[in-house]
């Protein structure tokens, strides 16, 4: 094997804190090398270090045996180290073909325009991508975005590919698609690094796997050397994920019974489009889709954020389609909202204000017209400790505080004040094991009693483990209803991608 | 070796405090090579502003009475700064204010001096807060940008002002000069040591304080916090942002409004053209020198009213023209801005690259 990044006893320490203290780890050519790691253990401090945004206080990182310090990605990107984000960095409005284009160093004029048009197909052709270079990129779906975000580093020929949790938004189908094109990419000679939490994958694809904890490389496995469990048990190490089970079983109460919703969006596109969804009491009712099919408009009419164009919400017996009855039925809804940072909390403000965020105007956080201080500060103690967030001195901004922590805060807020209904969007993603067990743990407590969760979740495993009924939607309508104790994966990522249950039986 | 530039995880308590303190600092180094250029001694300028604005009861009562409307007007934009909305029309809301309280003054016929100066208050309070209410209204219900909105309603405040001074509440005995009839002594703030020190100056404190409470301790104060810090957390919290962008639009400006107030009852007495001498556009400096506080805001208030006064006599002394006080005061909030970048990042020296 020869070795093509070799990283050695990088440090990197932020005013109080050590993100990365001693990591060392190498990656050969022709190997998908995969890092995991709980959140927080640093991955990301690695990444940006190695492609060149953060800058080391110590160690080195070398390349095909020359040692390199980066001060900016375009370094990386001249040594061949290249990164597909989380978030695609592309325009929407342009074509695949101009999107391509400005990650290029040397724009083509008029004339080569042509030559680069074909390289790019053939790069298409060759990996067998389903794209075309003249489409704009808003069209295409999210798996399709990431095609042209991998395009982009093949196009300057990078050598190490970095892929932040790539799965993600994709279907089980397009994830498959996608390992195929890695595996044929690892047979052309390149590296590629492979970030992710969901064990299967981390199984079905990794080489070797760099097992990283609390800003230190703990241990490097060759493949056949580790199995999930051994995997969960490094990464976690004496943490336990908290124990939970469902007993109690749901009634046939219907608390929320939607009835051909169509919801539009800017574009005027149908977001959801005659949508029917009833849930039970006492249920947790999974939603599987790609992401970007509707689920979100889904919880934003469900949470008052958004409005309806057509169809009808009921509340038991209660007509709450209208926007100012939904108001006031909101109020007893909680929601796990999908991007914590931007809807979730009030960054720059502290953990005690942003936990009275939905109660500050109840009697007991005031006084009149002042806030009782007192009750706001007992109230996030008992938060604090019953959550076990882990937060800085008081009156900290809640933006210092680690993902799985933020979401602790919003948990406890949203939660506390036993709702009826939970309407929570990936309320585990971007959360280590143990954060993600709890939050498992808290909803499966609340459906004992008898509260009931509308999951949205893009890991399936998710969704099968800790729903009763999982719906899948496609492009905004219901195509189903399964039982997961009943269904397989394959059948439902073939209704994710719109077959109906008959076609797929 | 090369010059990196780095986001800061944790920006700290000590560079956010020393940063404005710092920016006044360079301004003033800065606007020395102004002073220079123009043939004086940046040393003996500078000691003339001190000694002028503070160095007698004369001086520190006038730098009072420039302080009083820029307390007013500083508290009205940074109350609309905390919630990320950015009132640049207080100039206009002083105007406004200042006409909605001569009009009381002069054609209300009240005799009592406590419900004179009562309704004078209010009225100029309401006249500033709906001017400003436009723009929080377009803003809440449209989108529309408050910027700009705040920003042309000054030229229409200021014009609308000249117009009734020039024409229809011109004084019939003021020699055709453009200023209302003076108000009788029911329509005046008490004056103090014989000075034009007015009591304006202790409603701007009293005023400050209660901003701050309001800010700090109120359920209000809370929901304008969130806001200012998420909006869209806010809405998902059930909160009316719509409804509280009006508000403290209507707030500010009517906190600046009650600036025109006390121009007019405490120190002229009388509405005339250029009762404002850029006392709101000084205002947004204030707001952002300040940041969030309303102590803030009296403190940096009263070293804008020194270089005011300061200003002054150097332009009897040397002749200096009195742009040479508003470029200091550009200087200042842009060295204040330029700050905010090292707030945010660091600048490290690093050992580079070499590439083709």
């Amino acid at each position: 094997m020869t070795e093509f990044l070799q990283i050695k006893n990088i440090r990197k320490t932020f005013p109080g804190v050590v993100a990365l203290d001693d990591v060392s780890f190498t990656v050969a050519r022709a190997e998908i090398h995969t890092l995991l790691g709980e959140n927080g253990a640093g991955k990301s401090t690695l990444m940006n270090v190695l492609t060149g945004l953060y800058h080391p206080d110590r160690g080195q990182i070398s390349i095909a045996g020359q040692e390199v310090h980066f001060t900016s990605p375009r370094d990386s990107l001249i040594y061949g180290v290249g990164m597909v984000h989380q978030h695609f960095m592309l325009v929407p409005a342009h074509s695949v073909f101009e999107n391509i284009l400005l990650a290029l160093d040397n724009v083509p004029n008029l004339f080569n325009r042509k030559t680069y048009k074909d390289k790019i197909q053939k790069l298409i052709d060759e990996f067998d991508l389903d794209l075309d270079l003249n489409t704009p990129v808003w069209k295409l779906s999210i798996g399709a975005q990431q095609w042209i975000e991998l395009i982009k580093l093949l196009m300057r020929d990078c050598q190490l590919l970095i892929l932040d949790e790539p799965t993600a938004v994709l279907t089980p189908q397009e994830a498959e698609r996608l390992f195929n094109v890695l595996r044929r990419l690892k047979k052309q000679g390149k590296s590629i690094i492979f970030i992710s939490h969901k064990m299967r994958e981390v199984m079905e694809i990794s080489d070797r796997v760099t097992i990283l904890k609390k800003g230190r490389s703990l241990e490097t496995l060759d493949r056949g050397d580790f199995d999930e469990s051994r995997l969960a048990s490094l990464m976690i190490g004496k943490d336990k994920v908290p124990q939970w089970q469902k007993t109690l079983q749901m009634s046939d109460e219907i608390v929320l019974d939607i009835q051909g919703l169509s919801v539009r969006n800017d574009r005027g596109l149908s977001d959801l489009d005659s949508f029917d969804l009833q849930l039970k009491k006492g249920e947790i009712l999974g939603i599987a889709g790609v992401a970007g099919n509707g689920q979100k408009a889904l919880a934003e009419v469900l949470t008052g954020l958004k409005n309806t164009n057509q169809g009808r919400i009921m509340a038991g017996e209660k007509d709450i389609t209208n926007s100012n009855a939904r108001y006031s039925y909101i109020a007893g809804i909680a929601h796990i909202p999908e991007d914590r940072k931007t809807i979730g909390i009030a960054p720059d403000m502290s953990i005690d204000e942003n936990l009275i965020m939905k109660s500050f105007k109840s009697g007991s956080f005031r006084s009149w017209i002042f806030q009782n201080k007192k009750a706001i500060r007992r109230n996030a103690e008992e938060k604090i400790e019953q959550f076990s967030i882990k937060t800085g001195p008081d009156g900290t901004p809640v933006r210092y505080l680690s993902g799985g922590n933020i979401q602790k805060v919003i948990i406890a807020r949203e939660l506390s004040e036993h709702p009826a209904v939970l309407v929570a969007l990936y309320p585990t993603r971007g959360l280590d094991i143990g954060s993600a067990g709890y939050v498992h743990k808290v909803i499966a407590d609340g459906a004992d009693r008898g509260m009931s969760t509308i999951l949205i979740a893009e890991d399936l495993d998710e969704l099968l483990k800790l729903s009763d009924r999982i719906a899948v939607m496609f492009r905004g309508k219901l195509i189903g209803y399964v039982n997961p104790r009943k269904t397989t994966r394959e059948e439902i990522g073939l209704m994710m991608s719109g077959e109906t249950p008959g076609d797929a039986v | 070796m090369k010059l990196v530039i780095e986001r800061r995880e944790i920006s700290s308590a000590l560079l956010r405090f020393s940063a404005p303190i710092a920016s006044i600092g360079i301004a003033l180094f800065v606007a020395g090579f102004l002073l220079l250029a123009s043939g004086v001694s940046p040393l003996a300028a500078y000691k003339e502003i001190i000694i002028e604005a503070l160095g007698s009861i004369y001086g520190l009562s006038e730098t009072l009475v420039k302080t009083t409307p820029l307390i007013f007007a500083g508290l009205g934009v940074s109350l609309a700064f905390r919630m990320q909305i950015w009132n640049i029309g207080a100039e206009g809301q002083i105007y406004i204010g200042a006409m909605g309280a001569t009009w009381v003054a002069l054609f209300s016929g009240i005799q009592n001096h406590w419900l004179m100066m009562t309704a004078m208050f209010f009225v100029a309070f309401f006249c500033g807060g709906l001017w400003a209410g436009v723009a929080g209204f377009l803003r809440a219900r449209w989108q529309v940008n408050e910027v700009i909105v705040t920003l042309l309603m000054n030229y229409i405040a200021i014009l609308w002002v000249d117009y009734l001074i020039y024409g229809p509440w011109k004084d019939p005995k003021g020699f055709n000069f453009p200023l209302t009839a003076q108000f009788s002594d029911t329509a005046r703030l008490a004056e103090y040591f014989n000075t034009r020190m007015h009591s304006g100056f202790f409603l701007a404190l009293f005023c400050a304080l209660v901003l701050y409470l309001f800010i700090e301790r109120t359920v209000w104060g809370y929901e304008i916090k969130v806001i200012g810090s998420n909006q869209k957390a806010a809405q998902y919290a059930g909160m009316n942002t719509g409804m509280a962008i009006f508000f403290v639009l209507f707030l500010s400006g009517a906190i600046a409004g009650v600036a025109g107030f006390s121009e007019v009852a405490g120190l002229q007495h009388r509405l005339q053209h250029g009762i404002s001498p850029g006392y709101g556009y000084t205002a947004i400096i204030i707001a952002w020198l300040a940041k969030r506080s309303a102590i803030g805001v009296v403190i940096v208030s009263f070293l804008m009213g020194v270089l005011l006064v300061g200003g002054d006599s150097l332009q009897l002394l040397w002749q200096l023209p009195v742009a040479f006080v508003y470029a200091f005061q550009g200087l200042i909030l842009f060295f204040l801005l330029a700050s905010d970048f090292f707030i945010i990042y660091r600048v490290k020296l690093v050992k580079g690259v070499v590439h083709a």
